[in-house]
């Protein structure tokens, strides 16, 4: 059997991790945290994270940068502020979830293989940038596309329900001034 | 005429039709005018912020520099944009590298903002501009067989509480009490619908909708009625999936807040998009038939 250290050695971890994420807007407070696990109980998702909202602040602060990022709680979190809300130290916790996410894409560190949520948030963002609104029927279908195929077939009925009471659409949203919104990009690209 | 300017946003314009059909025929109904914001782009919601923070900020932004020129308060129905557009006015003006950002973005795209745009929700107009008293002058057919589950979701209260409570709000159980209907208890009012997870990790996104159905069944609803296009589509669109998995629930109509107040208004069922529901409110609609109303349809 192979020995397999459970711990990090304290060299092994990422200290600057801590700092970068109170410097994020809404971080501020974020080493003020007193683990009171008010998040992880309030949070609706937390019983399908594998570390709670308090555990992962926990390892954040101790510079645990991997495992934070390739953490699935950080994708199910659904930004529904319970959280925030009810901290009592002010942490913007839901502001830390966005981070973490932001970092993960940046890193392309995912807890699997196409893994779908980063894919359609990428999608999302690609549709802006091009058309300036999203035509929702579009984006799953090429969602599917980039993720599970199959898993289309499995929408023929949702597909067919919205069909019926006109309620899909088959056109793409646009705004006219899409030049407007290049600019808006390649100001804050370069 | 209170004027206004609207920012439907996208979902409104695609499979929520029915809440743009139904919102417009009742604030026309209240003497309020909604005057769609000129080429609005899509406000990012919870998405955007996954992958770039200022830019979501900046394309948010041009909403509001469009909207801060025409002067009049921008409503958004659907609860994310509502939030993204109210979160990105606020962090502009709480974090300066935000707000220098922002501006440069802005000003390569010929556009300016100030900060004095006013973002609001439907629900919060009916609060502070109209009234109750005015909406219940207005009612014309008692919703007296309603018994509705009154479902906030999150975004509209939370993180800002501009006009109800984070966590156990009541403007619409009010409302609802006023159109003649009853508004179960329903402690899960605020417990999040799982946004997207629905189509991301199917799993979850069913069993967090099954909790919120299954509840208002417990308490005797027999309809849930929500703010949000996201929400009404996760408990609307994925409910047959959800009794196929879970077979200890009934089927439960699941309509708009204005469509609510339409019926009340007696306005034709066809311009509130009744039509377009999935789960067709037949014994509801049936206990509102007035034949007179009916001539009028």
């Amino acid at each position: 059997m192979e020995v397999r250290r459970k711990v990090k050695y304290e060299n092994e971890l990422d200290h600057s991790f801590p700092q970068w994420i109170s410097d994020v807007p809404g971080g501020e407070h974020i080493r003020e945290c007193i683990q009171c696990g008010t998040c992880s109980s309030i949070c609706p998702m937390s019983i399908y994270m594998d570390n709670t909202p308090r555990r992962l602040i926990a390892m954040a602060d101790a510079g645990f940068k991997e495992e934070v990022l390739s953490s699935f709680t950080i994708w199910l979190c659904s930004s529904c502020y319970a959280c925030l809300v009810t901290c009592p130290k002010n942490i913007k916790i839901t502001d830390v979830m966005y981070a973490f996410k932001r970092r993960a894409i940046e890193e392309g560190i995912y807890p699997s293989k196409k893994f779908s949520i980063p894919i359609l948030a990428r999608l999302f963002t690609n549709t802006i940038r091009k058309n300036g609104r999203i035509t929702e029927s579009w984006l799953v279908v090429k969602l599917a596309m980039k993720t599970r195929l199959s898993s289309l077939i499995a929408m023929i009925p949702l597909g067919a329900n919205l069909l019926r009471t006109g309620r899909m659409r088959f056109d793409t949203e646009k705004i006219k001034n899409r030049k407007q919104i290049r600019k808006i990009f390649k100001a804050l690209e370069a | 005429m209170k004027t206004y300017s609207y920012y439907p946003g996208c979902s409104v314009k695609g499979t929520a039709k029915q809440y743009e059909e139904s919102l417009l025929a009742v604030f026309e109904a209240l003497d309020l005018k909604l005057l769609e914001l000129p080429d609005w782009n899509c406000c990012g919601a919870t998405m955007y912020m996954s992958v770039d923070e200022n830019m979501s900020f900046a394309v948010s932004a041009r909403n509001l520099a469009i909207a801060e020129e025409i002067g009049f308060d921008l409503v958004a129905p659907c609860s994310a944009c509502y939030l993204v557009l109210l979160k990105t006015m606020k962090y502009i003006k709480e974090y300066p590298k935000i707000r220098e950002k922002v501006d440069k973005a802005l000003t390569a795209a010929d556009l300016v903002y100030r900060g004095t745009a006013r973002v609001r929700h439907p629900l919060e107009v009916l609060l502070h501009d109209v009234g109750f008293e005015k909406i219940q002058n207005r009612v014309r057919i008692p919703l007296r067989s309603f018994k509705i589950a009154p479902y906030y979701g999150c975004q509209i209260v939370r993180p800002y509480k501009e006009f109800d409570d984070p966590s156990f709000p009541n403007t619409m159980d009010q409302i609802f009490e006023y159109l003649g209907a009853e508004a179960v208890d329903y402690p899960v009012k605020t417990r999040c619908c799982g946004g997207s997870l629905t189509g991301t990790i199917e799993e979850v996104g069913l069993r967090i909708n099954y909790i919120l159905l299954s509840e208002a069944q417990r308490r005797g609803a027999n309809c849930i009625v929500t703010v949000c296009p996201l929400c009404q589509f996760n408990l609307e669109a994925y409910q047959r999936k959800i009794l196929k998995k879970y077979n200890d629930i009934k089927e439960i109509p699941i309509l708009y807040f204005t469509q609510i107040l339409g019926l009340a208004f007696g306005i034709p069922a066809k311009k509130l998009g009744i039509k377009r529901s999935i789960i067709f409110p037949k014994d509801l609609m049936k206990s509102i038939e007035i034949p007179e109303i009916q001539a009028n349809v």
